[in-house]
């Protein structure tokens, strides 16, 4: 099974700094890491890989310095890295993201499943994955949280609010990961050997045939009004005892607030 | 010059920091409070490639240098010191005096499971009797047909009773001293070795160390490494090396112990601002700094040569002695830092504190690394 896991590179915290003046991510000072969906969707990759063969290439999009989220991804397991890395990438949004990475996959041809976070941290769009289905004119599977895989078809399991969708389907396909019931696997010294040994290829624009009108700032229809963090309303309320009294006490705010 | 360190060596800090802070973090204080050895974190640790890291990969290793070992040990230590003991005597002081003695039918048979992991390794020289002074070991082998009989008791055996594979020193020849001395791969199992009392210690408390008990313990002749009257210098160049373990141990201790003051500093507040902007604090931060930076070039700088065929026995030494002394300094501060917090077992710094006092005595006394050092200078 040829598969190609999506990753990107955010910024450690879960309360991301915006600058005020641009309305984009404060990414000085803080250190990356890989997205954790992400790696969510890398485990998946490297257990389908173990458990049916096959190979599992990672590829990011973003500066130079983004190499250090796909050693990473070397470290936990996967067989091949591909940076893809231009200028012309410079302020992307997940349209122009999605057509970018599905240029990529395109190239490497014969790809069975493509595999995403179901969203990155910092964003918090979930559209890359769906809009790389859309760019390559194949199919997808969102908030899938299991895969089995019987030879030529696969049955994934995709999240609702209640329960879970039971779900066939054929590759090629692009499949989005929610939060795995197992942790990502850690790297290994053997994996880290090889992450910091390899030379990672970096792709430009013109290595995957990028039409400049659809790629970067150019091919980015999306205009941030403002991003900004909400401020917290109200203050919160512990409510002490035990807890047959706490949740009496609970029980009358609530009425007391209408809320019951 | 050029004191940067590898990609590849910082990739390994990073690997190893994210498996210390998600897979040892969590029960160390519990391990530590209850003295629980646990030997799942060693079989886990085996399979990331971490039990052989600085060996060639045909016999099991990482293929990795003694620099990056340096910086697992540190990195491990910087969370959980029990754990970083377990791993520095099996890898220094078990699998490498076989790695570097042993021949290449002792290297498959019992280098290999140890470097992958599937073994574990202990190292059996100190006695009652015989601490610093290695010569005055009492315990004994005498040939009998293809086999050894070994008689005698060791001591604080770290990984004793646990270990499937330990390398012991014995004498051979009472009349030659320390020429009388001879080294011999141990299994656990054997017929006459058994395990007497744990140790209840101060710190390194989910480490085990245990009396190792051999009474005409079975050892066959091939067993044995090098030569017979080998031992001493086996021992002697394989401590060389184990120092760099515990040097690496001690700045990670150190380390450890400034990452939890600074980031205390910087919360507790006092007279209206935190304390890490109090000059008091902030110059006894800046000192420690200073100190575990020292420590890390000196002990990096032993592993360098070591990786390097270049000689590393006084470097080591100098290593072990200024890095656990800046252990103890710098937990004793960090514990300073914290005040009455610091005393409370609320907070890791105590631990660190108990933890680091060992540096300053296992694999060699700060008084046993002077006379290594006095003796290279004064030669």
């Amino acid at each position: 099974m040829e598969i190609v896991v999506c990753v990107k590179q955010v910024p450690d915290t879960t309360e991301v700094k915006i600058d005020p003046v641009t309305n984009t991510l404060v990414r000085e000072g803080v250190p990356s890491i890989v997205n954790p969906f992400d790696k969510y969707a890398l485990e998946m990759a490297l257990q389908l890989r173990d458990k049916h063969g096959g190979k599992v290439t990672v590829i990011s999009m973003g500066p130079p310095q983004a190499v250090a989220a796909l050693r990473e991804c070397i470290a936990m397991g996967a067989d091949e890295a591909v940076l893809l890395s231009d200028r012309a990438f410079a302020g992307s949004d997940t349209l122009a993201t999605s057509y970018t990475l599905s240029q990529a996959v395109r190239k490497m041809g014969n790809v069975d499943l493509v595999i995403c976070g179901k969203q990155a941290i910092d964003g918090d769009t979930a559209q890359v994955g769906p809009e790389m289905a859309e760019h390559l004119g194949i199919g997808q599977l969102t908030y899938v949280s299991t895969i089995e895989f019987d030879g030529e078809k696969l049955i994934a399991h995709r999240e609702q609010d209640e329960g879970y969708d039971v779900i066939e389907a054929k590759a090629p396909l692009v499949v989005t990961i929610i939060k795995l019931a197992m942790d990502p696997r850690l790297p290994t010294v053997k994996g880290t050997a090889k992450a910091y040994r390899m030379e990672v290829p970096v792709w430009t624009a013109a290595d995957i045939a990028i039409d400049p009108k659809l790629a970067g700032l150019e091919g980015s229809p999306t205009l941030v009004k403002r991003i900004f963090t909400p401020e917290r309303r109200g203050k919160g309320e512990i409510i002490q005892g035990d807890s047959k009294e706490a949740v009496d006490a609970l029980v009358d705010k609530l009425r007391q607030a209408k809320i019951l | 010059m050029n004191f940067t360190v590898s990609p590849e060596n910082e990739g390994i800090r990073k690997m190893v920091r994210e498996f210390a802070e998600k897979k040892l973090a969590p029960t160390i204080v519990e391990r530590d409070e209850k003295e629980l050895f646990d030997r799942s974190i060693f079989d886990e640790m085996g399979k990331l490639g971490l039990m052989g890291l600085p060996y060639p990969e045909k016999y099991g290793g990482g293929g990795m240098d003694f620099v990056a070992y340096a910086i697992a040990i540190e990195e491990i230590s910087r969370v959980d010191a029990s754990t970083s003991i377990g791993m520095s005597v099996h890898t220094s002081l078990c699998s490498w005096p076989i790695y570097k003695y042993g021949t290449e039918e002792q290297k498959q048979k019992y280098l290999v499971p140890l470097a992958q992991g599937i073994k574990l390794g202990a190292f059996g020289l100190t006695e009652p009797n015989a601490g610093t002074d290695v010569g005055n070991a009492s315990t004994f082998a005498v040939k009998e047909g293809d086999s050894y009989l070994i008689t005698g008791t060791k001591v604080f055996n770290t990984n004793g009773g646990e270990a499937e594979v330990e390398v012991v020193f014995t004498k051979t020849n009472k009349e030659a001293g320390l020429k009388g001395m001879s080294a011999f791969i141990v299994e656990k199992g054997s017929p006459g070795l058994s395990f007497g009392k744990k140790e209840t210690k101060m710190g390194i408390r989910a480490a085990v160390q245990r009396e190792v008990i051999m009474v005409n313990a079975k050892t066959p002749a091939s067993n044995i490494l090098g030569k017979e009257g080998d031992g001493f210098r086996i021992a002697m160049t394989t401590l060389d090396g184990g120092r760099i373990g515990i040097a690496a141990q001690a700045v990670g201790i150190a380390q450890g112990a400034l990452d939890h003051a600074i980031k205390y500093a910087k919360q507790r507040v006092q007279f209206g601002k935190p304390i890490a902007t109090q000059q008091g604090i902030s110059f006894m931060l800046a000192n420690m700094a200073t100190k575990v930076e020292a420590a890390r070039l000196m002990t990096y700088r032993a592993a360098f040569n070591k990786s390097n065929d270049l000689p590393y026995s006084k470097e080591a030494a100098m290593a072990k002695l200024f890095a656990s002394d800046v252990a103890m300094s710098v937990t004793t501060d960090a514990v300073q830092v914290f005040g009455g917090y610091g005393y409370s077992r609320e907070y890791p710094v105590e631990r660190l504190m108990r933890d680091a006092k060992i540096t300053q005595i296992y694999e060699g006394t700060s008084e046993a690394m002077r006379m290594v050092i006095a003796g290279s200078i004064l030669r």
